[in-house]
């Protein structure tokens, strides 16, 4: 047993042998289910408007309680730990799945790899250390730059604990730090105002990051981004190229591709891929995988919500599409495997498949050939956000830095827009791949049926050949 | 059952002393339960039940103008004294900010009126299940669809906001949420769209076969979009989308926004930001209403506010610390708007859709396109094209923009206001911006 599960079985009226006998019982006639404990603690420190607005700690602790039967899900979850509690979520479950006839599959996967430390990156570091550094930021930003309005800069720390506790007594458990350090600008210059956002982050120790040269890096990155902007003039509006930069711009593949590759969309055959397993959706050249096995990255786990271990799930390989992503659930109804891909924001949720760090791998080209090439188009470097309708598959995201494309040549900046187009179908505009692959820096969360889950992604520049650009002018 | 009014008293009282004991010279204290029962249906066969029975804490102590805050949902006693003891130490190490503070006593609410938010009822999963059958039934009745999936919510809230100020009052409100996502598919496309309703009351919750029926309607209006090309037109939001404009206008009028000069409705009261015919109110006494409230969220009384009157901004949205910085009153918008609308326009939907030739009618927007430090505003649209006040064809991968600054300027309202949600808005058409599409 691991001590930070302590605060279940020894501070309440719960016996460890009681509560597998109540799981045991509850899912006896069930296909598959367990106990999901969770001890979470956070922090996030903010300074905003020149002073240190906010210093916040939370801790929470709660259990879900979950039992499959054939389709049907039933779940029960409270942040109170007792016996009353927890017999009162088996009936709830019981009365849901009361015709129940299934037989537990006790199977799941082993291994002892691990893709991060068991730290707590909270107490690592005095509050009084991160406070010094977010004064630092702002002095050094308002300092540079005597057009500086606003700074607003954030720490957020975690240590999430979880166990997972099968039918059968099977325990399984992972320890998951995470942080972020986020830092936003928004600059006044004659009578205009814009802004700038970077951040960096991933599953480890602020250690590195307190480090001077790297928030002095993420300060540098924030500033460049709004002073582009605001030297920017309106955006193009129409079908036009579009070459995207590497690393962070990969939410694209996220929205475009990713959603619509989830087991659970396809399972229902409302994802626009549902009927295109084996078939050619990209052009050749394009590799997509979605890889929760990077050591210490934002996406990364060790093992899922459900316990099956995380691995490198290859999507699309050279325009082929190869797998979907599963969780136990929908990997049972289609007879396959589970990828490891089964997450939850917290013990609130029922588990769904969802992404981890979702990459395009390399191809050959360089980012010049695909700007030389282009007469007329855009070249997308910052993105703020996407979202995708996973059923007519189109999708978008919104540009947070970007240049048009005259001739050849990199123009004037861009404002920002919005761009469209269709999942399905883009990865075949996609004329060229280059050979400069980048992760993001860590700060992705992707938000599914009301769940947030921290995720990453990574791609090398594309030339995509059409892409509808959202912008005023005509 | 939710945690009763005594419970949730207690577990205040005793995080209040003990704070004080520890040393706070202020303090503020929320304490919440929710319990909901959902049950979900896809293809007209129960998918998944889920309870959930949510108690929480947030604790704010202040020391002078220090201030740091914890939050947990374990309220066992030796967990909250951890807790505390550690909010006090943090606050001791904060800095501190001339404008932290509780609010003025004078504008902590007197009384929590009766607005007829809680219903007793309790509807049993099986009751649940029966509604869902017969929304899924109706929602299935054409061979187009292809996917039904439906859900009901029951849910129940009660908490308690006490500071050291002596203020301790809460009230219980009840929610009941049936909707249900459709998708229908023909040769060329596949296509999904929604009904949704909300109520404080299990009786006003609309009758299943009207929601299904209504979902699956709105979904096969949707089969075989067309793109269009870019160009200027007039465009007509839909309710729903409509009411997220004016959710953006009231981020935009938030102090928070203004007192850090992040908003590009900044230094603009008492001037025309709306053309003439606009009026935009927050009245949190609605019956029943979705967003109603006797007090903000740092207690704090709130009243009705005409937010715009004739097209000119008449308030921001203040709480406390905001309210200082820029030197005004707290208006009771700690946490945003209550019941937020825009008052009905002039003429009918009817009129609306026939004031021009062409026009483009939106039913969704994707995209997170709302810049409120610049005003610019960019998404992602699906629709239907108007020509000569007919609907013609469905609309998809295109987008639409402009700057919030001349599209407030250029609504004109529909007399079609209902009150749905929280936010709420008539048919919207704004005249002058850009659809990008072909």
């Amino acid at each position: 047993m691991y001590f930070f599960m302590s605060d279940f079985f020894e501070k309440s009226n719960l016996s460890r042998n009681e509560t597998e006998k109540i799981i045991s019982d509850t899912l006896k006639n069930c296909d598959d289910g367990e106990l999901y404990l969770e001890n979470s603690k956070s922090e996030s420190i903010l300074l905003d408007d020149n002073k240190i607005k906010n210093s916040n700690y939370n801790s929470d602790l709660g259990f879900g309680f979950r039992a499959v039967s054939d389709e049907i899900v039933a779940y029960s979850h409270s942040n109170e730990i007792s016996k009353n509690s927890l017999k009162q979520s088996s009936e709830s479950l019981k009365s849901t799945l009361k015709s129940a006839k299934g037989s537990y599959n006790h199977s799941i996967p082993k291994s002892n790899k691990k893709y991060y430390k068991n730290i707590n990156p909270i107490e690592q570091k005095t509050l009084d250390s991160k406070i010094e550094i977010l004064n630092k930021v702002n002095q050094y930003l308002r300092s540079k730059d005597n057009n500086v309005k606003q700074v607003t800069a954030n720490f957020s720390g975690e240590q999430k604990s979880i166990e997972i506790i099968r039918s059968g007594g099977e325990t399984l458990t992972d320890v998951r730090p995470l942080i972020r350090f986020n830092v936003s600008v928004m600059l006044e210059k004659n009578g205009r105002k814009e802004s700038g956002v970077y951040g960096i982050g991933g599953r480890q120790s602020y250690d590195s990051y307190l480090r001077e040269d790297n928030w002095k890096n993420v300060c540098d990155e924030a500033l460049r981004i709004a002073s582009v902007n605001l030297e920017s003039k309106p955006a193009p509006a129409g079908e036009m190229k579009v070459v995207l930069g590497p690393g962070w711009p990969a939410i694209l593949i996220h929205e475009a591709i990713g959603h619509g590759l989830e087991g659970d969309f396809n399972r229902k055959k409302t994802s626009a891929f549902h009927n295109l397993m084996g078939q050619k959706v990209a052009s050749e050249g394009v590799t997509i995988v979605d890889d929760g096995t990077i050591d210490n990255r934002r996406g990364s786990l060790t093992i899922d919500d459900e316990g099956t271990p995380t691995e490198k799930t290859v999507l699309i390989e050279n325009g082929i599409l190869k797998n979907f992503m599963q969780d136990r659930l929908n990997a049972r109804l289609m007879k396959t495997r589970s990828t490891g891909s089964g997450r939850r924001e917290n013990y609130r949720h029922i588990v769904l498949p969802r992404m981890r760090n979702t990459m395009m791998l390399n191809g050959k080209q360089t980012q010049e050939e695909m700007i030389k090439s282009v007469d007329k188009g855009i070249f997308a470097v910052s993105f703020g956000g996407g979202q995708v309708d996973i059923t007519s598959g189109k999708f978008v995201f919104n540009c947070t830095e970007a240049y048009e494309i005259i001739n050849g040549k990199i123009g004037s900046p861009i404002k920002g827009a919005t761009l469209i187009g269709d999942g399905p179908s883009i990865l075949r505009e996609v004329s060229m791949v280059g050979n400069d692959m980048m992760l993001d820096p860590g700060i992705g969360t992707c938000g599914k049926a009301g769940q947030g889950v921290p995720v990453g992604v990574a791609q090398p520049s594309i030339l995509i050949d059409k892409m509808t650009v959202g912008g005023t002018k005509l | 059952m939710v945690k009763d009014q005594n419970y949730l008293e207690n577990k205040a009282s005793y995080c209040l002393d003990l704070a004080k004991k520890l040393g706070a010279t202020d303090i503020s204290v929320f304490v919440g339960n929710s319990i909901s029962e959902t049950v979900n249906f896809r293809n007209k066969k129960l998918d998944e039940s889920n309870r959930s029975d949510n108690l929480g804490i947030d604790i704010t102590t202040y020391i002078g103008k220090k201030k740091s805050s914890i939050s947990s949902s374990n309220l066992l006693n030796d967990n909250l004294n951890i807790l505390i003891e550690k909010c006090i130490e943090t606050t001791k190490n904060t800095p501190e900010d001339e404008f932290n503070s509780l609010p003025d006593k004078d504008l902590l609410a007197k009384e929590v009126k009766d607005l007829n938010l809680y219903d007793d009822n309790h509807i049993e999963n099986d009751d649940k299940i029966k509604y869902l059958s017969r929304l899924e039934i109706a929602a299935s009745n054409d061979k187009r669809i292809v996917n039904t999936e439906s859900s009901f919510v029951e849910d129940k809230s009660n908490f308690i906001l006490a500071n050291s100020d002596g203020f301790c009052k809460g009230f219980k409100t009840s929610s009941f949420i049936a909707s249900s996502v459709v998708v229908a598919k023909d040769d060329k496309s596949m296509e999904r769209d929604y009904e949704y309703n909300q109520k404080c009351h299990l009786k006003d919750i609309k009758n299943a076969e009207e929601l299904g029926k209504k979902a699956a309607e709105q979904t096969i209006k949707k089969l075989s979009p067309k793109k269009i090309g870019s160009e200027k037109i007039a465009i007509i939001f839909d309710k729903r989308i409509a009411k997220g404009i004016l959710s953006t206008f009231a981020s935009a009028i938030s102090s928070s926004a203004i007192s850090r000069g992040t908003s590009f409705l900044k230094d603009k009261i008492n001037q025309k930001i709306f053309s003439d015919t606009i009026n935009v109110l927050d009245k949190p006494d609605i019956l029943k209403g979705l967003g109603s409230k006797s007090f903000d969220s740092e207690g704090v009384k709130i009243d009705t506010l005409k937010l715009v009157e004739q097209g000119i901004l008449n308030h921001y949205l203040i709480d406390t610390y905001n309210g200082k910085k820029l030197n005004l009153k707290s208006n009771g918008r700690c946490g945003g708007t209550s019941n937020l609308y825009f008052e009905n326009g002039k003429i009918s939907f009817k009129d609306l859709i026939n004031s021009n030739s062409k026009s483009l009618y939106i039913t969704e927007t994707i995209g997170h396109g709302s810049n409120i430090v610049t005003g610019d505003y960019s998404v992602g649209a699906t629709g239907f094209l108007i020509e000569n006040g007919e609907f013609k064809y469905p609309i998809n991968e295109i987008t639409i923009a402009g700057n919030f600054k001349d599209m407030f300027q250029n609504i004109t309202l529909a007399n079609d206001l209902e009150f749905e949600y929280s936010v709420n808005s008539p048919t919207m058409m704004v005249e002058g911006m850009v659809v990008a599409g072909k």
